[in-house]
């Protein structure tokens, strides 16, 4: 369990993060949702050591990641899939995911194996330049780089970013099975709140840096109010 | 077969190979910094002749030619490792200037401190190789048994360095830490550690140049001896692209060859500037050189 107490992020006299206090469950998919400026992609960055928090803890299973570094954090078992994937282009598929099996967990050849066999359209393009990938693509390589590290937590930025209805729906139901098969704890940030809600356990609802809503999703989703006023979208 | 070994123009080719090979040695040393940490490495050649006056220097009495040669190498990459550490990391994220300045101040330093210590006289060691040109009857090919050692040196070299980046879990490192440092963090790669790294590499390269220069008859080394080297090192990375490690080599080599023509059918003068020519043609026709692919890096 990942638990967030009293986290404030700053960029200059921007405040990104006021006092942000939530806990993500073990073997969950927690939501993060909330318009742009709300502060979610900082939220990950604050959990992977990118950006230095002003004050407040996060605290991972007994462990204090603040003031951490982000390869320690990364090695201590937390993958992180940052806004616009980060596949490397100009490496191959292979070599994307020799990088992430590099300081994970497990044995490259198993790893590549599983990743093949749950992202089925990387496996014949293994020796491609990630470059000429299309954006699911792309999407299924950072997210198969990630995983191939066997993390226990996976931090996902916008994964439906750029991506046609039907594949995000594919991503977001690869997600649910990761969850559901091999207890990975899923931290979800999408501005795509509703494709988001379906899949998660919990929602935090992200307001200029502020939580706005914490509670199970299926509330979230049903809460009128809160769609209406923080997430922008049409009932 | 004979006269088209010792023809004048075989013998140019096979003259420029040695000033060549040192021009891509040096080329591709200020490449692989470039790549990783974006500071052009003004220092790079006195760097390079610190690390083999502390082998070379350090060792010139009755010592072994082989041990000379293996000191220099871990000697410059020490004198890299320190630099990157102590003089360039602080200054990652500041203005582009900052760097090339604390180069240059390095570059004087280095000259300095290496003249106080060993003098400004030429020093030469001479490795267990003949300089005496190879014969084919009455007639000379310009390539002596040294020649073949020194092309050698550089060749297995750059191979070795290329095999180290293409084939090894270390370089598959040292090239993500260069091109995508944030998401190798992410990853879990130390990337300072990569960093540091990259930049012994690359004074290693260099400092093999700079015992390669210093192991010729004729000429030595003297404290500001890497300097025109390093010119033409330079040339060649640019021409090359500052990207692409093949580039400089490439680019090195040809240089080197190019100089050698242009000293035999022209004039040694004009050897500096033909070489500049070069390049100011082939950044106006390929601004981003030769040898890389013209993609927009996303910063």
């Amino acid at each position: 369990m990942i638990r967030i107490s009293g986290l404030s992020v700053s960029y200059g006299a921007v405040r990104a993060l006021r006092d942000v206090s939530l806990d993500v469950p073990t073997g969950q998919i927690t939501a993060v949702i909330g318009a742009n400026g709300a502060g979610k992609t900082t939220l990950l960055r604050a959990i992977s050591s990118l950006v230095r928090p002003a004050g407040g803890s996060i605290d991972f299973d007994g462990t204090e990641l603040v003031g951490m570094r982000t390869e320690e954090v990364a090695r201590h078992g937390i993958g992180h899939v940052p806004e616009g994937r980060g596949v490397i282009e100009e490496f191959t598929v292979l070599e994307n995911l020799r990088l992430g099996a590099l300081h994970g967990r497990g044995k490259l050849a198993a790893g590549l194996e599983t990743q093949f066999e749950l992202f089925p359209a990387l496996a014949s393009r293994r020796k491609q330049h990630a470059g000429t990938l299309s954006g699911g693509e792309r999407q299924m390589l950072a997210m198969a780089r990630a995983l191939i590290g066997e993390p226990s937590v996976l931090l996902l930025d916008e994964p439906s970013l750029g991506l046609a209805p039907i594949v995000t729906r594919d991503v977001m139901m690869t997600i649910r099975a990761l969850c559901v098969d091999r207890g990975l704890t899923v931290v979800l940030v999408e501005q795509n709140a509703m494709s988001a809600l379906q899949v998660a356990d919990r929602a935090v609802v992200l307001h200029l840096g502020v939580v706005a809503a914490d509670d199970r999703a299926e509330v979230v989703r049903a809460d009128e109010n809160l769609r209406h006023y923080y997430l922008g979208t049409a009932s | 077969m004979d006269a088209f070994l010792t023809s004048r123009n075989v013998s140019d080719i096979l003259h420029g190979l040695v000033n060549g090979v040192v021009f891509g040695l040096v080329g591709l040393g200020l490449v692989l910094i470039w790549r990783a940490t974006r500071v052009l490495n003004f220092a790079l050649g006195a760097m390079a002749t610190g690390g083999a006056y502390l082998g070379l220097g350090l060792l010139s009495y009755q010592v072994p030619f082989w041990w000379c040669f293996l000191l220099a190498i871990p000697a410059g990459m020490l004198l890299g490792g320190l630099t990157e550490r102590f003089l360039v990391r602080p200054l990652y994220g500041k203005p582009e200037i900052n760097p090339i300045v604390a180069m240059v101040g390095l570059l004087i330093l280095i000259e300095a401190v290496v003249g106080s210590i060993w003098g400004t006289r030429q020093r030469s060691v001479l490795p267990p190789f003949s300089y005496v040109d190879f014969h084919l009857g009455a007639n000379v090919v310009q390539l002596s048994p040294l020649a073949v050692f020194q092309v050698t040196a550089a060749v297995v070299l750059a191979l070795a360095i290329g095999a180290l980046f293409r084939f090894t879990n270390l370089g598959l490192q040292l090239r993500a830490s260069a091109v995508a440092p944030e998401v190798s963090r992410l990853l879990g790669v130390r990337v300072s550690r990569m960093l540091t790294l990259g930049w012994m590499l690359a004074c290693g390269v260099a400092a093999v140049a700079a015992v390669i220069v210093s192991s010729g008859f004729i000429s030595g080394l003297t404290p500001s001896g890497m300097e025109g080297p390093f010119a033409a090192g330079f040339i060649a990375a640019a021409v090359g692209g500052l990207e692409s490690p093949t580039g400089a080599l490439v680019g090195g080599v040809s240089l080197g060859i190019l100089e050698s023509f242009v000293t035999d059918y022209w004039n040694p003068n004009l050897v500096l500037p033909v070489s500049l020519l070069v390049l100011v043609v082939v950044l106006m026709v390929r601004p981003h050189g030769l040898f890389t692919r013209q993609v927009v890096r996303r910063v």
